[in-house]
């Protein structure tokens, strides 16, 4: 085979699947498998929604989540399969597009088009035997928004006449909006950020701007650490308001802020629905929860306090924590820590504890009668290891590995200010409750591309399944004139147009105000 | 501040007499499309559809005196002309069960002194009130023969059954829905999804009458629900009908989900999260942009259209149960 005629296949073979790709069938099974694709997230957790989930999930189903995990099962939207999926309708849109408007911007430089020979094999048709005026057919059709131009021959003067040119524009403009949106959304990761948080009510509980004062943070790549604008934020106090069923129907975080590396000054009252707006940040009140405040007095009578948010299992926040001491009985004469009497706690706080027992479901969210029920492990928490942990919860894999042994001593249902003694004389002490607000901190600079974006998208759908394109044309000859009109969209009310419009030019009725351009 | 007691128990007794309306009206129309005259349009002799303007002198066969002949082998004592009656009786308790929804709706919003459609009940509740007036709209304009109410009011008396299952006392909102967008978001995702449910009963009403034609060229057996076709307009009737719908209610879901995206931006911080109802919202719109352009597609695209408006009613459905009382998300709110 001559290297011309290798190329010349190449060429017609990529020309054929370049058609293939561009044609509106393809588009359509793509459109079909994207909507296909993008059922698997919803029914998987996914790690952008809420990786606890994912954890959860993996160690519901330790064979199967691993093999998920492989094909992106828990990261559909950030797919490679995905995207190549979109990737291709793009693709295959923008070849479908870019004839398109060139033929368009052709279409809008050239006059109507000549009609057939006779008009009769038109579908809307008309003769009158009289010879009407064309320059009055012209103005007619004119007055009607028609684009229209008249030939003037020997034998006789054509009028042709088009209108709908609005359908193909908007057409147009929301495919390519729809391109927009999606290098409004690419431009949007690439260089924004967020950050989520948990902010504890009090000044210990405030932080500054930087990502590892996130509990969890995504950072586009384009953005740097240094890049985060320096402010700092606290909670003062948090306020909700429920229903007796327990629904919440206000939430508000009094929060103090500061700019520029300034310490938390500035008061603001932050509310769902009303962010925060910071340096091009948006500050966003998310949820909210308790972080009970528990001390623990060591053998060596030393005491220490820990104050961690415990995360809501139910609408009446019943909560499950934990608190872990790992510089619990160390000596304070020698500074030796006892590796195997680091002490943890796991447990369920109750805004509300029931009457009756069981003490284990709170029957309000409102802080009517607080109880802490604790779980007391003593030896190696693991913390020392460096390995990362969840504050969530004691680790699990030390105690599997025996690492981590129960106190075992009855649990009891703790109210504030109750303590509760272990079998080695220490103490573990419900001191209080301070709330705590879920905040998500998040800089989008896409945000406002997608919105434009979003705009014209409703810009062009509107008039693009809305506005028929439709022909009219009026040939004025030696034996009368004949009418005739087309229409290349389907479009009810054409027939009814053309000969309204026919009479008026053929001088059988007076021109309307205006003829709607839409739909009937 | 809860609801006032008074005002929502009228609002659910204009809901039960609102789906006892719609249950005559259901039952007036099986009478009327069971007894009353074949549809002229039945006949072969008829404009090309090229021409077509909406059918609109000789589709509406409803108040014709014409005798008909094909009442023979109906062992029946009722005659076309008290069928007539009975599906004008059905009409006015169908615009009066119409009425009665909206008084229920309007109820439920002064009962918690808020926009009615805090819930997924009520979210129901509305949906089937923009499917019936969008339902109205379209027999007012004579584009379909009243009758076919019958299977509107079916779909939308199921509809309301349904959403007794999951009734919720009228009171206040969540927080993340005490925003004007309420107004904004849920109204338009109502009635574009209240077209939507029409679009698929015209849709299947579509199929329904294919497959008889099919069936009756081919001189073959036909059997339930394939019978029905038999009374049903002119297969490009209801599928051009079921298109406008569509074309109709697309760009209002296309707003309702921009809507929903400039909300979520203001109450979660993003206006995408690919939370499960922004899923299926998405999965919604994909499939019924692909209705759009399947219809576009030539005669094969044309022929699959109606199934793809079918899938993507099922998409919506599933947006609304599945999402809310299975897969959970964002859009799970206190009494669902």
């Amino acid at each position: 085979m001559t290297a011309t005629s290798f190329r010349r296949k190449t060429v017609s073979t990529a020309r054929r699947w370049w058609r293939q790709l561009t044609s509106m069938r393809t588009a359509l099974v793509l459109l079909l498998i994207l909507a296909l694709a993008a059922v698997p997230g919803s029914l998987l957790p996914q790690r952008n929604l809420n990786i606890e989930q994912v954890r959860g999930y993996f160690a519901d189903n330790p064979e199967l989540a691993p093999i998920l995990d492989r094909l992106w099962a828990f990261d559909v939207y950030a797919s490679p399969w995905f995207a190549a999926i979109y990737l291709l309708l793009f693709t295959s849109l923008i070849g479908c597009l870019l004839p398109r408007l060139r033929d368009f911007v052709h279409t809008l430089r050239k006059p109507p088009p000549q009609p057939p020979a006779r008009m009769d094999i038109l579908p809307q048709h008309q003769h009158v035997d009289e010879q009407v005026d064309a320059d009055h057919a012209a103005a007619v059709l004119r007055k009607n928004r028609f684009r229209v131009s008249v030939l003037r021959r020997d034998t006789d003067v054509v009028v042709s006449a088009e209108k709908g040119f609005l359908r193909e524009a908007g057409n147009l403009l929301f495919h390519f909006s729809l391109i927009g949106l999606l290098i409004g959304m690419a431009y949007g990761s690439l260089h924004g950020w967020y950050g989520n948080r948990i902010l504890v009510a009090g000044e210990t509980g405030a932080f500054c701007n930087s990502l590892q004062q996130y509990d969890e943070y995504g950072l586009g790549a384009n953005v740097t650490p240094s890049d985060l604008a320096p402010f700092c934020l606290q909670l003062d106090d948090f306020t909700a308001v429920f229903l007796d069923t327990g629904q919440p129907t206000r939430f508000t975080a009094d929060i103090q802020y500061g700019q520029d590396g300034q310490a938390p000054h500035e008061p603001y009252r932050l509310e769902v629905n009303h962010p925060l707006e910071l340096d091009g940040a948006s500050v966003f009140l998310l949820g909210h929860g308790y972080a009970p405040v528990i001390s623990y007095t060591d053998r060596y009578g030393v005491t220490q306090v820990s104050t961690t948010p415990f995360l809501a299992d139910d609408a009446m926040l019943t909560s499950t924590g934990a608190a872990v001491f790992p510089d619990a009985n160390v000596d304070p004469e020698t500074g030796e820590a006892d590796p195997n009497a680091q002490i943890a706690f796991e447990g369920i706080f109750m805004p509300t504890v029931p009457d009756d027992p069981p003490f284990t479901t709170s029957i309000s969210p409102d802080l009517d009668n607080p109880g802490l029920m604790l779980v007391g492990y003593r030896g190696d928490t693991g913390l020392d290891d460096g390995q990362p942990q969840s504050v969530y919860s004691v680790s699990p894999e030390q105690i599997a590995d025996g690492s981590l042994d129960i106190v075992d001593v009855d649990p009891t249902v703790l109210s504030i200010g109750e303590s509760w003694e272990l079998d080695d004389g220490t103490e573990v002490t419900f001191e209080g409750v301070l709330p705590y607000a879920t905040l998500q901190v998040r800089e989008d600079p896409g945000e406002i591309l997608v919105l434009v974006f979003a705009i014209t998208v409703l810009m062009g759908i509107v008039p693009a399944l809305t506005v028929k394109r439709r022909r009219i044309w009026v040939r004025v000859g030696p034996d009368g004139t004949s009418l005739g009109g087309l229409t290349r969209t389907e479009y009810d009310g054409f027939d009814e147009e053309f000969h309204q419009l026919a009479d008026i030019i053929a001088g059988r009725e007076r021109q309307p105000e205006k003829m709607g351009s839409l739909t009937p | 501040m809860t609801a006032d007691a008074g005002l929502a128990a009228a609002s659910n007794a204009t809901f039960v007499a609102a789906i006892i309306l719609y249950a005559v009206a259901m039952f007036g129309y099986a009478v009327e499309y069971a007894f009353g005259r074949k549809n002229r349009l039945e006949q072969p002799a008829r404009q090309p559809v090229t021409v077509g303007g909406p059918p609109d002198v000789s589709e509406s066969p409803d108040e014709s005196d014409e005798n008909d002949h094909e009442q023979n082998n109906l062992n029946t004592n009722l005659t076309p002309a008290q069928a007539v009656l009975t599906g004008r009786v059905a009409t006015v308790a169908m615009v009066l069960g119409a009425l009665a929804h909206i008084a229920s709706v309007l109820l439920r919003g002064l009962a918690a002194n808020r926009w009615p459609w805090g819930n997924m009940f009520e979210f129901i509740v509305a949906v089937c009130l923009a499917g019936v007036i969008a339902w109205i709209v379209v027999v007012a304009r004579k584009l379909v023969a009243r009758r076919l109410g019958l299977f509107t009011m079916l779909t939308t008396v199921i509809m309301l059954g349904v959403a007794t299952r999951v009734y919720t006392e009228a009171g206040p909102l969540v927080p993340a829905l005490d925003s004007y967008w309420i107004a904004i978001h849920v109204l338009a995702a109502i009635v574009a999804f209240g077209i939507f449910m029409v679009g698929f009963v015209t849709a299947v009403l579509h199929l329904i009458k294919r497959r008889w034609v099919l069936l009756t060229e081919r001189k073959k057996r036909i059997s339930f629900p394939f019978t029905l076709g038999q009374r049903l307009p002119l297969a490009e009737t209801l599928e051009r009908i079921t298109w406008r719908l569509h074309v109709l209610a697309f760009p209002l879901w296309t707003f309702g989900v921009i809507a929903g995206a400039v909300w979520a931006r203001e109450s979660w911080g993003r206006y995408w999260g690919w939370d499960p109802k922004e899923v299926w919202s998405f999965v919604a719109w994909v499939v019924y942009a692909a209705y759009l352009h399947s219809r576009a597609t030539g005669a094969a695209g044309r022929r699959w259209a109606p199934w793809i408006a079918i899938v993507g009613w099922a998409v919506v459905l599933f947006n609304l149960f599945g999402v809310n009382l299975v897969l959970g998300g964002l859009h799970s709110y206190a009494g669902v």
